[in-house]
């Protein structure tokens, strides 16, 4: 990608000879196709919900698959950000109601209810890898009651806090005299 | 040489890069002695701020030696001269330069239709801040090329270590400035939200600057520690609230001063309604960034008060509580730092001994550990608040 950048690059400035190591993870790189993969499905069931009705058997349900579109959508940018992990559970939580929805549809008298078992099946494999990539992309921060280093003794005033604010009034005093 | 290369969001690398070289009679090409990650290096590297190409050379807090200048230079530095280098880039000659107001220089921006575009008109050059300010390559590298370098310096005395110098390039006239811009009176209270490196610095000016009491809002344990030893009175925001805290202080009548030190990615909180509106609108590309603290100033400010902008924004702020702001008469001061109008005042305090910016630096590291710096510092792991990397 850089090779490309290098052509707005002013001739002189550096450029890279050796790439250094990435502190990217292969679940950051997860997360990354979850998320895409996530707004290309939102996509579809946004703009072709018939079509997703019609294979699954359900005609009738096209708001309901719209609306699930917006959620992949949503989800998927989530999970793009920096907020990955909140997206990657977002999904987590999709994938249930998507299976919740599939559990639905899957009647007797429903002609197409083997594509919605394959829809399970996929449902769920792509949940697995979901719970997977937000157990493994949670925050690294510290939690609130983790032991914390303090800083005490960290004025910054060498000569003391007393001897900064008595030059501070000096000077203002002065500046008060200069005044009248 | 090695460097601190962005290659995207939170990718950070260690890259070995070509050496920079003179391109302009008025270059000077510095060997970097020390340079620092700043709070809005990580704007960056959240790719938060437009305008990176991965490629891109981070850092603008830089010091080290002058080892090769420029036909142009005129004199101004030689070899083995030891400088600071501001992150403001500047000619020393346009009309903005000629009245101090070094940060909006008409000269330094090279990619200047990018931020006519975007701001309505340029800025100065910063060095590895975006292409909106002229794509400079940065200073968290062993080298740097200084444009206009006859001008962009500040020239420190050997005997200093790096630690006390390092930060005139960048967060100690930022903190100073957004003292300065409050015009602090000996009675008067000044507010700072976000006690990060900048807010520390804050903290410190205002007391210099002869503020009766200074109050300090954070939520980090080890943050508020360090601004209670610099004379701060401090807030937790996550046990306490702001609001009634600060009128409590000032017997309701509200600090006269208020500091943003915390900018666009102020904290998000499920007790703060607005940030987590903030956070969604900003994900979808709404709202560029997250303006609580600024509300929040508007809202407890004493009427006929300032407001002091040192956090960096990138763009487009929602929900500003504008009738406060204009029935309470107040008035909002803020830019990118002068660098070059403080820097004398500054150094010569430093070396009197009036004050050790070094205060702030809990963490030392090569700079081939950059990269893992960048997750530290953002992830707020082992109580970091500064740190500063060796070449």
């Amino acid at each position: 990608m850089f090779h490309f950048s290098n052509i707005v690059r002013t001739k002189g400035d550096p450029r890279i000879v050796e790439g250094g190591p990435s502190l990217k993870r292969p679940e950051d790189q997860l997360a990354r196709a979850l998320g895409w993969f996530s707004i290309g499905l939102g996509v579809v069931e946004f703009f072709a919900p018939r079509r997703v009705t019609e294979t699954l058997g359900v005609e009738g349900h096209e708001t309901l698959v719209r609306a699930f579109g917006v959620r992949e959508i949503l989800a998927g940018i989530m999970s793009l950000s920096v907020d990955k992990n909140a997206g990657l559970w977002a999904r987590v939580g999709g994938d249930g109601l998507d299976a919740a929805a599939l559990l639905s549809g899957l009647t007797a008298d429903n002609p197409k209810k083997g594509n919605i078992a394959l829809a399970l099946l996929m449902v769920g494999g792509i949940a697995m890898l979901d719970y997977r990539a937000a157990q493994d992309t949670k925050p690294q921060r510290p939690p609130r009651d983790a032991r914390r280093k303090l800083y005490p003794n960290r004025s910054g005033f060498p000569k003391g806090i007393e001897s900064a604010r008595s030059a501070a009034k000096q000077i203002a005093a002065h500046a008060t005299v200069g005044q009248s | 040489m090695k460097a601190l290369v962005w290659h995207g969001k939170e990718d950070i690398r260690c890259d070995t890069v070509t050496d920079p070289e003179i391109q302009d009679p008025r270059d000077a090409i510095i060997k970097v002695t020390s340079c620092a990650i700043c709070g809005s290096d990580l704007h960056l590297f959240h790719n938060f701020i437009p305008g990176m190409l991965p490629g891109d050379i981070m850092g603008h807090e830089t010091m080290g030696e002058v080892v090769e200048v420029g036909s142009g230079v005129d004199g101004k530095l030689k070899k083995g001269d030891r400088i600071v280098v501001p992150f403001t880039i500047i000619c020393g000659e346009c009309d903005q330069c000629k009245r101090g107001n070094f940060s909006v220089c008409e000269t330094t921006n090279r990619k200047r239709h990018l931020a006519e575009k975007v701001f309505g008109h340029s800025c100065a050059g910063l060095f590895g801040y975006t292409h909106l300010t002229g794509g400079y390559p940065g200073g968290q590298a062993e080298y740097l090329r200084v444009p206009f370098a006859d001008a962009t310096h500040i020239k420190v005395p050997d005997g200093v270590p790096d630690e006390q110098l390092l930060f005139l390039s960048d967060i100690f006239p930022t903190g100073w400035q957004a003292a300065v811009h409050c015009d602090i009176e000996p009675t008067d209270t000044v507010a700072i939200w976000g006690c990060g490196p900048v807010g520390q610095m804050a903290i410190r000016s205002a007391i210099l600057l002869g503020a009766n009491q200074v109050i300090a809002i954070d939520c980090l344990p080890e943050r508020l520690s360090m601004a209670e030893a610099g004379g701060a009175t401090t807030i937790n925001f996550e046990t306490e609230s702001v609001v009634e805290r600060l009128n409590e202080l000032t017997d309701g009548k509200g600090p006269e001063k208020c500091i943003d030190c915390a900018g666009m990615e102020a904290h998000v909180l499920a007790s703060q309604p607005d940030t987590l509106l903030d956070r969604a609108k900003q994900m979808v590309m709404l709202e560029s960034d997250r303006p609580h603290v600024l509300r929040e100033m508007i809202y407890v400010c004493r009427p006929g008060g300032v407001i002091s902008v040192a956090g960096v924004y990138s763009g487009l702020s929602d929900n500003m509580p504008m009738g406060a702001f204009m029935n309470k008469g107040l008035t909002m001061r803020t830019g990118q730092t002068h660098v070059n109008r403080w820097s004398d005042d500054l150094l010569h305090r430093i070396e009197e001994g009036q004050i050790d910016p070094s205060f702030v630096i809990t963490h030392t590291v090569p700079l081939s550990q950059g990269p893992e710096m960048y997750q530290v510092f953002r992830d707020k792991r082992d109580s970091c608040v500064k740190v500063v990397l060796k070449p």
